[in-house]
């Protein structure tokens, strides 16, 4: 008989040796984001200490995120600024970045979907971002993993385009659940659609009340001093409450 | 396709978990999926396989829970199941409600020998 765990002859060998063959159970419950979370805990314990407003910008492609994102540098104009550009491949969008003077580094995710904390975090460590700055996070160009993935980030801005159709935010509820700004671009093409802005204003608050929403166009301008504003304003708040610990 | 990073999650906590528990072999996995934790389960069962070759959990079964969602209303503090994050309160008509379960992703037990 089986000294460990009583079993008798017969049982099954592997290499001629006796196998526990018995099943056991174990518990886990674990959390199967947990890793990421951990990372970004640690991303935003490094931007709080610093200073630094970390904002994940997502939308689905083409929404003018990188356009956006060039406007809003060049209106910042010396306040610092860095940038992390998320895409499978190619650094077009980095290159475009840095044409405006700010620093930027881009991750290619390959195959990936998204961008993670573990990334970022290796992102920042290269940009070094400096103290008191904004950094803007633009992850790859999708509506729904990445709202999923918690990178760190003081906020997620989530930017839909007008040509889009006024349902995005029903069909993607998690993102707009998860995001605290709505920023809709492309407000120039409205007097050449049908689109209904309010009904998209309306869709956005059905799956997520608390949400702000601004209306832009990173191409004539329209709306960019709010949204500045918006960002200015944040910055602020966390800098009190960080003050404030 | 996030499902693949998250099944390579698991296949490190199962990892972990072989070293400290100390097991060779995996035959059964039980997940926990919200239904609104934007993972489908078909693309993590898909994944899972792929991702578990050559480890420990190499050819285990995976069993999915779905734990059923539900919220709690802020107007009226009713709680109720809901099928999507914007549903409504079925009883006071307010909403969105609060959720307060089903977005869970955890590796809940293991079957090991």
């Amino acid at each position: 008989m089986c000294g460990t765990c009583g079993c008798g002859e017969g049982q099954m060998t592997i290499d001629g040796k006796h196998h526990h063959s018995h099943p056991r159970e174990i518990a886990l419950e674990r959390d199967i984001m947990a890793k990421n979370d951990g990372y970004a805990r640690a991303n935003r314990q490094r931007f709080r200490d610093a200073g630094i407003l970390a904002l994940n910008l997502v939308s689905s492609p083409g929404a003018g995120k990188t356009a956006l994102l060039v406007k809003t540098l060049d209106m910042l104009g010396d306040t610092p600024c860095a940038v992390i550009e998320g895409d499978q491949q190619t650094t077009n969008d980095a290159d475009r970045i840095r044409a405006t003077g700010a620093p930027a580094v881009q991750i290619n995710t390959g195959k990936g979907c998204h961008l993670d904390a573990h990334l970022v975090g290796h992102a920042v460590e290269d940009l070094n971002p400096r103290p008191d700055s904004f950094l803007f996070i633009e992850n790859v160009g999708n509506l729904v993993c990445p709202a999923g993935f918690d990178l760190g980030e003081a906020h997620k801005v989530v930017v839909l385009s007008v040509t889009e159709g006024e349902d995005k935010p029903l069909k993607y509820p998690d993102m707009f659940a998860a995001a605290d700004l709505a920023l809709i671009n492309k407000a120039d093409l409205l007097p050449h659609l049908d689109t209904d802005l309010d009904l998209i204003v309306a869709n956005a608050r059905r799956v997520n009340p608390q949400l702000d929403i601004i209306t832009v166009s990173a191409k004539t301008g329209f709306g960019m001093q709010d949204w500045l504003g918006w960002i200015k304003a944040t910055h602020a708040d966390q800098q009190s409450a960080t003050a404030a610990e | 396709m996030h499902e693949m990073s998250l099944c390579e999650n698991i296949r490190e906590i199962i990892l972990e978990q072989a070293a400290e528990s100390r097991f060779t072999c995996v035959s059964r996995v039980w997940l926990e999926v919200g239904p609104l934790s934007c993972v489908e389960p078909g693309a993590l069962r898909f994944g899972f396989d792929v991702v578990m070759r050559g480890s420990v959990a190499e050819g285990a079964s995976v069993e999915i829970i779905t734990p059923p969602a539900k919220a709690r209303c802020l107007a009226c503090q009713t709680t109720a199941p809901i099928r999507q994050r914007y549903d409504p309160c079925p009883d006071c008509g307010a909403g969105p409600m609060e959720l307060i379960a089903g977005d869970e992703l955890r590796i809940s037990k293991l079957e090991v020998l």
